[in-house]
C-alpha cells in the first residue's frame, strides 16, 4: 500500500498538516499500520515536487498545512478507478518454511504447524480485541480490523489443511503400500 | 481467597467400547475455566471436542476422571441432581436447535424455567426479556417455522441463556448464520461472560475462537496446545 495515496486521499478533505494526516490516517485505519512522521513529511515533499499536493496557509503554531492540486486530484481518483495488484504475492516465510519442514528429514511437521497455529489464534484474539474496542462509530477502523482478522483466519484455515493432508498421506503412504501411489 | 472454577476437568476421560475396539474420544485433560472467562475448544472433527463439552455439561459421564461444575464433581450426583443442574446452572447452545414445533418463541424460552418451577408469568416475563436481547421481542408469539434459520438460532441462544447461568457451553452457536449475525450470537455469548459465567466455545473458525480469552487445541483427545491467558482486562476499560 502507498502511503501516498493514503495522504492525498484524506487531503481531499481539506488542507491538512503532517502531524494531523498521520492521526488522521492511524484513526481511520484501525491503528493497524502506523506511520511515522518522518515517513509523512517524506511523502508530502514528494507529492509537492510532483506537482499535487502545494503548500496552503501555516497556522498560528507553525504547521504548514497542504492541500491538493488539481493533478493530486487526478491521481486520487486514478486510484479509487483501479485495482489493487495482487498478482506477485510477497515472499511467504510460512509457506517456505513448511515446505522444507516437509523435505528436510528430521523435522517434526506436526509441531512447527501448531506451534504456528497458536501464535496466529493469538494474533487473531489481539486484533479481534481491537476491534471490540472500538467506539461504536468506527466501522471504517473495523473493517480494516476485519481484513487483518479474515486473513488470519485464512492462514489458521490453510495450517489445518496442511495438517490434514499430512495426516491422510501418512496413512496411505505405510510401508506395505508404498509405491503404491506414484 | 480462592476462586471456585465454573468449570473443572480433571484428567476426563471419555472411552467408548473396549479392549481392541475401545474409541478414545477424550484422553487425560485437565481445563479450567474461572468465572468471567471464556475459553475456545479448537480442533478438528473427531478431535474430542464436542465430547468435552458432553461432560462439562453432564449430559455423558467421564469414563474415568472427574468434572466439577462450581465445585460439586458430577459423578456425586444422581439422575435427579444432574437434572437440576442442567435447568439452574448450565446453558447449553448446540448445533442442534431442539426448538420445540408446538410452542412459540417465548414458550420454548420459558420452558426450562417452568421446569425448574418459576411461576408461568415470571418465567415468561424473564423469557421475553432474553428475546428482546437477541432482537427478537417482536417475533416472541411466533411459531420456530414462522422464523427463519437465523431466529431460531437466536431463541435457541435466548433459551441457553434465559435466568441465570453460571456456565455456558456452546457447540458451534454460529451454525450456519452469515458473518454478522455470527457475531451477535458471540457477543451475546461474551456480554454473558463478561457479567459473570463461565463459558466454553468449541468451534472449528479460529474467527469465531478469537473472541475467548483463552484458546485450548485439542487433537486425537489431547490437549496439544493453548494460546494461554489474555493480557490484560483491556476488555472492560474499552467499554
Amino acid at each position: 500500500m502507498s502511503v501516498k495515496h493514503g495522504l492525498l486521499a484524506l487531503l481531499c478533505e481539506g488542507p491538512r498538516y503532517g502531524y494531523e494526516l498521520k492521526a488522521a490516517f492511524e484513526a481511520r485505519t484501525g491503528e493497524a499500520w502506523p506511520l511515522n512522521v518522518g515517513q509523512v513529511y517524506t511523502t508530502l515533499a514528494r507529492l509537492e515536487r510532483d506537482g499535487q499536493v502545494e503548500r496552503d496557509s501555516e497556522d498560528a503554531e507553525g504547521h504548514v498545512h497542504y492541500r491538493l492540486t488539481d493533478a493530486g486530484r487526478r491521481e486520487v481518483q486514478a486510484w479509487w478507478d483501479s485495482e489493487v495488484e495482487r498478482e506477485a504475492p510477497p515472499r511467504d516465510e510460512l509457506a517456505i518454511k513448511l515446505a522444507l519442514a516437509l523435505t528436510v528429514p528430521g523435522v517434526d511437521v506436526v509441531a512447527v504447524l501448531q506451534r504456528q497455529r497458536t501464535a496466529t489464534v493469538r494474533a487473531l484474539q489481539a486484533h479481534t480485541r481491537r476491534r471490540r474496542a472500538l467506539p461504536p462509530d468506527g466501522t471504517a477502523a473495523s473493517l480494516v480490523l476485519d481484513s487483518l482478522v479474515f486473513a488470519a483466519e485464512a492462514e489458521v484455515r490453510w495450517l489445518d489443511h496442511c495438517e490434514a493432508r499430512l495426516a491422510r498421506q501418512s496413512r496411505t503412504s505405510s510401508p506395505a503400500r508404498n509405491g503404491a501411489r506414484a | 481467597m480462592t476462586v471456585v472454577p465454573v468449570l473443572e476437568l480433571r484428567g476426563a476421560t471419555r472411552t467408548h467400547g473396549t479392549g481392541e475396539h475401545a474409541v478414545h474420544a477424550l484422553r487425560g485433560v485437565d481445563l479450567v475455566v474461572l468465572p468471567g472467562e471464556l475459553v475456545a475448544v479448537m480442533g478438528a472433527s473427531g478431535s474430542g471436542k464436542s465430547t468435552l463439552l458432553t461432560l462439562a455439561g453432564g449430559l455423558d459421564a467421564a469414563t474415568s476422571g472427574e468434572v466439577l461444575v462450581e465445585g460439586v464433581p458430577l459423578s456425586g450426583l444422581d439422575a435427579g441432581g444432574l437434572a437440576q443442574l442442567r435447568r439452574r446452572a448450565v446453558g447449553y447452545v448446540f448445533q442442534d436447535l431442539n426448538l420445540l414445533p408446538a410452542l412459540t418463541a417465548v414458550e420454548n424460552v420459558a420452558l426450562p424455567l417452568e421446569l425448574d418451577g418459576v411461576r408461568a408469568r415470571d418465567a415468561r416475563v424473564l423469557a421475553l426479556r432474553a428475546l428482546e436481547e437477541v432482537e427478537l421481542g417482536s417475533e416472541a408469539r411466533r411459531f420456530p417455522d414462522q422464523l427463519s434459520g437465523g431466529q431460531q438460532q437466536r431463541v435457541a441462544i435466548a433459551r441457553a441463556l434465559v435466568g441465570v447461568r453460571r456456565l455456558v457451553l456452546a457447540d458451534e452457536p454460529t451454525g450456519a448464520l452469515d458473518s454478522v449475525t455470527g457475531e451477535t450470537v458471540l457477543e451475546l455469548l461474551r456480554s454473558r461472560v463478561d457479567a459473570g459465567a463461565g463459558g466454553v466455545l468449541v468451534t472449528h473458525e479460529a474467527r469465531h475462537a478469537a473472541w475467548a480469552d483463552r484458546v485450548v487445541f485439542l487433537r486425537d483427545g489431547v490437549v496439544v496446545d493453548e494460546t494461554g491467558a489474555a493480557p490484560a482486562p483491556s476488555f472492560e476499560a474499552a467499554r
